[in-house]
């Protein structure tokens, strides 16, 4: 009896095998998509991948620049249910593996279309030299839109060859075309904030600048200053780099990544609205206010 | 004849330099004067708009009808609000005129939640009226000030520019009628002290709880060095310093800064003497590569919580900027989600180390909540929706409004063309409390153009 147990098991054992085999060599063959799961957040070559087969198959509607967002999440959930996976919204290796199964990405064209910084689609069932958009996207793109498109499932079986057979020599790692952004800023402000931070506080630790760009954050929330960013930075008199042009020289990456840090939530000042150079203060009335820390030169005050 | 050619030179450098510098001289005027007029617009404006202000609380006094009231305090909010921005374009910084943008923020605060709300449900209460009253009679005396100011700089032609001289150098006394004048209305202002603006305006009062809720000793320095090197995962070649907070601070906490002799890597930290509880932390490291993916990166995020004590915690936004991951996890007590409970952690993509933590808001709400049981069923909450929003995800969750409350919602998240919203339903009232477009990825704009 018991034997008969092991034998069924390696027969069920052997059997799996002999089928997994011919479906995991197109994987091996084109290496699609690294091991890591993709979550909502990512950014990167596995993105504009899973963005281009979703699309592929008619989920995707939105633009393929690497970023896993909320069209992305919803794209991928929907092909979850369809495909009764699990419905996690997470690119795991079995939803990878059915998404490559299903759908082909021409990874030459996409890639050269992102670096052209062209407007493209990657739909299935379109001839590729009609989803490139011109040059220099204009409103024109729209006539490229596929019209009509098939559902995925119709679409199955021509796809059935496996993945990406142009995917050609392996490129370098791919920027995203778009970025994410901390809710309720723009790249514009962070630059803008990445310019008075480094004006203001080039010289200080890192912690010293991410408490500067605070300030400036928490400037914004209170009720006795301008309710915008750049109504913050540019009051007359507030800060000493915008009055000396200093605002104006190129901000590093650490200024930028100080900046980020602040729009993340990171408050090292605990709710400091004023700071202060001790050495170079001007004005006998800052001294009058609570102060709470001292970071680097600067000493922050309420 | 050398002479001559010399003196030629010198006279024709001589009437050079002396057009040049008439030149700059008239530019640097000009630039004066441009700068000049633009605080005299904001300063004139600013008088107009009080004004303005006056005279619309005065109206909104003697109306009764709600189609004509609503429109009215909305004037005054946009007035107010205005009257704000103009403030903010004179340069005032370094003058304490903080009490009177603050007053002018609250009437401002107070006018819209009474526009917005149907009035014909609810008028306006006697206590509201009463506070209209006060406030148009503090306005008239700010407006009578402000005027006085006025009536001044244009009879004397006094210039901004000088406040600006005057403000800045130290040693001058403040003797500057247009200072004198501003700090006369942030007297007044003062003088009213709280004007009570019932329970309408507790908005604006920024909740500053004093973590209240932290529980445990306080804690020694040694301790708090101890809890620093934890949290950084410093061993022995550190260079500590320790700070107290300023005598400022609502609440007290350690300061610990740790620098790495060999890697000249600095990690910082704030805890709090009262239970040791970490504020926040957070580790310059330049991140130059990536090798674990975001998921993983949450995983760790997710032990390094547990470790350190706080849990029942849930994912609720995971980003990648470079090489850095950030996520913020919320408070998750019995499926509900608990969005005052907000704590941020940064992960390093190339080792999966914590590089940053901000628990800021976690500490200060975080207690023990009796969680009310919803009054409606999630059916009766999504026909509150527009039609049009397709549902995607929904669930339970507390999160603070507009009153600085906390409220039990249904939280729905739902699609509208390409967009995506996070829409909350009060679960007792079936208000909808908030909805929020949640953002999608920016392009890049060196790309697009």
């Amino acid at each position: 009896m018991k034997r008969k147990i092991l034998l069924m098991k390696v027969f069920i054992l052997v059997t799996i095998c002999v089928l997994l085999v011919p479906m995991s060599i197109p994987e091996h063959q084109v290496n699609a998509f690294s091991p890591q799961i993709i979550q909502h957040g990512a950014v990167g070559d596995d993105v504009i991948e899973l963005q281009s087969r979703l699309q592929y198959l008619g989920f995707y509607n939105g633009k393929i620049d690497g970023v896993f967002g909320w069209g992305t999440y919803w794209a991928l959930r929907n092909f979850q249910y369809e495909f009764g996976l699990p419905i996690d919204g997470l690119a795991g290796q079995e939803t990878k593996n059915k998404l490559v199964k299903a759908s082909k990405y021409n990874e030459q064209h996409v890639k050269n279309a992102l670096n052209k910084g062209k407007k493209f689609t990657h739909y299935g069932g379109v001839d590729l030299n009609k989803q490139k958009g011109p040059a220099t996207g204009g409103n024109q793109q729209a006539r490229q839109q596929p019209t009509g498109q098939t559902t995925p499932q119709t679409q199955q079986p021509q796809a059935q060859g496996g993945a990406g057979q142009q995917a050609a020599q392996p490129q370098a790692q791919q920027k995203p075309s778009a970025t994410n952004v901390p809710n309720g800023f723009s790249q514009n402000d962070i630059q803008l904030m990445a310019n008075a931070v480094y004006g203001e506080a080039r010289g200080e630790p890192y912690v010293g600048q991410v408490a500067v760009a605070a300030v400036i954050l928490n400037r914004v929330r209170s009720a006795t200053f301008p309710n915008t960013v750049s109504g913050v930075i540019f009051e007359p008199r507030a800060f000493t780099a915008v009055a000396d042009g200093q605002i104006w020289l190129t901000p590093n990456e650490q200024a930028k990544k100080a900046v980020l840090d602040a729009m993340n939530g990171w408050d090292p000042t605990g709710h400091a609205l004023y700071y202060f150079n001790p050495d170079t203060a001007t004005s006998g009335w800052i001294w009058t206010r609570p102060q709470i820390k001292k970071i680097g030169k600067h000493i922050f005050c309420k | 004849m050398l002479r001559g050619i010399l003196i030629g030179i010198l006279t024709l450098g001589v009437a050079g330099t002396a057009f040049w510098g008439y030149q700059e001289h008239r530019e640097k005027n000009a630039v004066l004067l441009n700068a000049e007029n633009s605080y005299q617009r904001a300063f004139h404006d600013l008088t107009y708009q009080v004004d303005l202000l006056n005279d619309k609380i005065g109206t909104t006094l003697a109306m009764n009808s709600r189609e004509s009231l609503s429109p009215a305090l909305a004037e005054v909010w946009k007035i107010t609000s205005e009257a704000h921005s103009d403030v903010g374009q004179l340069p005032l910084t370094l003058l304490p005129f903080n009490k009177t943008e603050e007053f002018l923020a609250k009437i401002g605060d107070f006018s819209y939640r009474a526009a917005v709300r149907d009035l014909g449900d609810e008028p306006l209460s006697d206590k509201e009226y009463k506070t209209l009253k006060g406030l148009y009679k503090q306005s008239a005396e700010i407006q009578k000030e402000l005027r006085t100011v006025q009536h001044m700089v244009l009879e004397k032609n006094l210039r901004w520019m000088d406040v600006e001289l005057a403000l800045a150098s130290e040693k001058a006394p403040n003797d500057n009628t247009i200072i004198d004048g501003f700090q006369t209305v942030e007297k007044t202002v003062e003088s009213y002290g709280e004007t009570d603006f019932g329970p309408t305006s507790i908005g604006l009062q920024k909740q500053d709880d004093n973590y209240k809720y932290l529980k445990g000793k306080t804690i020694s320095e040694r301790e708090a060095i101890k809890i620093a090197k934890k949290y950084a995962g410093a061993n022995g070649n550190v260079d500590v310093r320790v700070t107290e907070n300023g005598k400022g601070s609502n609440y007290g906490f350690f300061s610990v800064s740790l620098l790495n002799k060999k890697t000249k890597n600095e990690s910082n930290m704030d805890i709090t003497k009262k239970g040791g509880y970490p504020i926040w932390f957070i580790n310059d490291r330049d991140v130059k590569k990536q090798s674990i993916s975001l998921n993983d990166a949450t995983n760790q995020a997710i032990k390094f919580l547990r470790d350190n004590g706080f849990e029942n915690l849930d994912l609720f936004e995971s980003n990648q900027y470079d090489n850095i991951g950030v996520f913020t996890f919320v408070t998750n007590e019995n499926d509900v989600r608990i969005y005052p409970d907000a704590i941020n952690v940064k992960v390093a993509l190339d080792n999966g180390k914590i590089i940053g933590l901000s628990a800021e808001e976690y500490l200060k709400s975080h207690h023990q909540r009796e969680i009310p049981k919803a009054k409606m069923a999630k059916g009766e909450a999504k026909d509150k929706l527009n039609p049009n929003v397709k549902v995607m995800e929904d669930r339970v969750a507390v999160i603070v409004n507009d009153l600085n409350e906390e409220v039990l919602c249904y939280e729905f998240l739902g699609v509208l063309g390409d967009d995506t919203y996070r829409i909350f339903i009060n679960a007792e009232s079936g208000i909808e409390e908030k909805v929020e477009k949640l953002r999608n990825a920016e392009p890049l704009y060196e790309d697009v153009v």
